[in-house]
């Protein structure tokens, strides 16, 4: 059963001083229910703007994003969004922030609080319950940001880079509760990354895009995510086939900026 | 000059003492002290208490040995005041030669003293002379008026204290200075001293008590407190109507189109016009009563705090708005529980700057028309010579400001403690 289904999407954006930009063309892709779908590419290549389409912060220019059937046309709590970061409120507690979604759909908190208390303890956030969101390190910060996700019960969860600033360490970590979570919840989402390793290491799938126009350059299926479920990170990477991947991917993703600079300087 | 120059080493030697005294009690390194890594790094510089306190017992300490306190030991010279005499020697139209003596007393403004006395013996056609002289002041000398055969022209003085003098000389005795005028007269002044007069700086002790004064019997039959209280309560209603429709208008620049186009010529314009300038039409609309002074505020605080809450809104990270939106929030439920708490700190900010210039607003519109408030109380009192009120109101205006920014922060970090740190 395809739950997500992105149906040719195109996207042209207008610049001020006349002309325009293609950052997608006729992107089509499925997901299933409980599918992680790590999107990678050089900057430019159109992923962030996928994402807010399928959050339905952007309408495309042509194609249409369905999820259960239905037609996206602007943002819903089916689709949970997770930000690199400064998307959290620093006027409320943690648990607020967590209990966001809830309240403001109106729930009673006797009905909400047992799920925020459920889900501080899932991201390892038990006794920061009450501190506020700006007393609490990058990568804490990021742990309440995927719990205010969850607490909505989202279908599908978009991440745009949710671990682009924490340091190699934490990011390691957090790559660890990502994987647990989506095992755990069983929810579809969609990762996009700058980082070849994290997108090997999390996606199920792995989606390459080109810029210029924004397309998918090539797809993979992958076994590292699963295996990576409840283990060392740092196992996984060793396996000689990760590295083989990370080597193909890495020369593919060199050949586009390569390309890209080159095109740039016809230009100039 | 001469205070400067004291005031420049007072701070040099507080300096050198300070460093002296830190040496001898640490006698480890530490990273402050070796500061090459930090060098340049505002925040390692923080304020050295000692240094203001130092400084501030400095400027009353100078300003003490200047107007003769009581509050400082050590005094700069001031006038001379007692008793003091010289001779003169005069020639009259016979040719003869006498001397005589001008007996001054000089006295301090306001004290009731008799003149001093002269001495009994007169021979000669010399005839001694008693004056008083107020302290700082000079005093026209007539020797000839009493001197027998001083209206004859040939008449003349050409000594004192065996110095001789011709009309436009000077010549000094053992307490002041004495000038000749073209006409034969004597001015004399008293040495004045380094001491500042009261007419031109009072000593601490004279404001203190003059607060202790105008705090019980009122200036201008208004008590000092109700003098402040208005000018207090003009501020917090023209702060508070300019946030009221101020704080609201922000918000409809910054979220809708139309009134941004709408308003923007309008407080684009009004925000660099200084409120001062608008005193005079003020005044011409609504005269000078309360109604003048508290619109002149409003129009003061306005377009700060639209300005400040158009900034709070525009300046929301469109994540924060793109993750309520994601979490199932309305628009209203955003612009409540996103929008307005996250402009706080702005308008925080923008509440600091419209205080602050709503008080110096309050205070010059007083200077220019009022019947009650501290910038009335002032330029009165300025008229009449009463340094002493003046003084005492730019301190109390000068408080007044600078709590009312302690207070603004106390509350900025009570209301937005996560400001600066989204």
């Amino acid at each position: 059963m395809g739950d997500l289904v992105i149906d040719s999407l195109s996207m042209r954006f207008d610049l001020p001083k006349g002309g325009s930009v293609q950052a997608l063309k006729n992107v089509s892709l499925e997901l299933a229910k409980g599918e992680l779908l790590a999107v990678l590419g050089p900057s430019g290549c159109g992923k962030t703007t996928l994402l807010n389409i399928v959050a339905g912060f952007l309408a495309p220019t042509a194609g249409k994003v369905t999820l259960n059937g239905k037609t996206v046309t602007g943002p819903g709590p089916e689709r949970g969004m997770v930000f690199q970061q400064g998307a959290l409120f620093e006027w409320m507690s943690v648990r607020r922030n967590i209990s966001f979604g809830p309240d403001m759909a109106g729930h009673p908190a006797s009905q909400t609080r047992p799920i925020v208390e459920n889900l501080l303890r899932t991201v390892g956030l038990q006794d920061f319950g009450d501190k506020m969101i700006y007393e609490l390190s990058g990568g804490m910060q990021q742990r309440v940001a995927l719990a205010r996700c969850l607490a909505n019960d989202p279908d599908v969860i978009l991440m745009d880079e949710p671990l682009g600033a924490l340091d190699a360490l934490t990011r390691e970590k957090m790559q660890g509760l990502v994987l647990k979570l989506w095992k755990e919840t069983g929810k579809t989402i969609i990762l996009i990354t700058h980082s070849v390793e994290e997108a090997l290491l999390l996606g199920e799938r792995l989606l390459v895009m080109a810029p210029r126009p924004g397309r998918i350059h090539k797809e993979y299926r992958l076994p590292f995510a699963e295996m990576g479920v409840g283990r060392d990170l740092r196992l996984v990477k060793k396996e000689p086939e990760f590295a083989e991947r990370r080597e193909e991917i890495l020369g593919m993703i060199w050949d586009m900026e390569e390309e890209i600079m080159g095109r740039q300087e016809e230009t100039a | 000059m001469i205070v400067f120059l004291i005031y420049a080493a007072i701070f040099g030697l507080a300096y050198l003492a300070y460093r002296f005294w830190e040496r001898t009690r640490h006698h480890l390194h530490d990273f402050t002290s070796l500061k090459t890594v930090t060098f340049g790094d505002e925040s390692t510089v923080a304020p050295n208490r000692f240094a203001s306190v130092i400084s501030i017992i400095a400027l009353f300490a100078i300003w003490g040995a200047f107007t003769g306190s009581v509050i400082t030991p050590l005094h700069v010279p001031g006038p001379f005041v007692g008793d003091a005499s010289f001779t003169y020697t005069a020639r009259n139209a016979a040719g003869e030669i006498d001397d005589a003596t001008v007996y001054m007393r000089v006295y301090r403004v306001g004290e009731e003293v008799p003149l001093p006395e002269t001495s009994a013996d007169q021979t000669g056609f010399a005839v001694d002379d008693a004056l008083k002289i107020g302290a700082w002041r000079s005093v026209l000398s007539r020797p000839n008026e009493n001197d027998v055969g001083g209206n004859e022209d040939s008449y003349s003085l050409i000594a004192i204290d065996g110095q001789p003098i011709a009309p436009g000389g000077t010549v000094r005795f053992s307490d002041g200075d004495v000038t000749m005028t073209s006409k034969g007269s004597l001015s004399i002044k008293p040495d004045k001293g380094w001491q500042m007069e009261p007419i031109w700086l009072p000593a601490p002790e004279a404001v203190v008590s003059r607060l202790g004064e105008i705090a019980t019997d009122g200036y201008k039959n208004v008590s000092l407190w109700e003098h402040l209280g208005y000018s207090l309560g003009r501020v917090i209603a023209g702060f508070v109507i300019g946030s009221i429709i101020g704080i609201p208008l922000g918000y409809a620049m910054g979220l809708s189109n139309w009134f941004r186009g709408w308003f923007d010529p309008i407080v684009e314009f009004m925000r660099p016009v200084p409120p001062l300038a608008l005193i005079p039409l003020i005044i011409i609309w609504f005269g000078i009563g309360e109604e003048g002074k508290v619109i002149l505020l409003f129009l003061a605080a306005l377009w700060i705090m639209t300005i400040s809450a158009r900034a709070g809104v525009s300046g929301v990270r469109i994540s924060k708005v793109h993750a309520a939106y994601s979490l199932g929030a309305s628009k209203w439920q955003i612009l409540r529980h996103v929008i307005v708490p996250n402009s706080l700190p702005e308008i925080f900010t923008g509440a600091r700057v419209a205080m602050g210039v709503c008080w110096g607003t309050v205070v010059a519109a007083e200077l220019v028309a009022a019947d009650r408030g501290a910038g009335m109380m002032i330029v009165n009192a300025s008229k009449f010579q009463l340094t002493d009120i003046v003084i005492l109101g730019i301190i109390l205006i000068g408080i007044i400001g600078y709590g009312i920014d302690i207070l603004m922060r106390i509350a900025e970090k009570w209301l937005v403690p996560w400001k600066g740190r989204g």
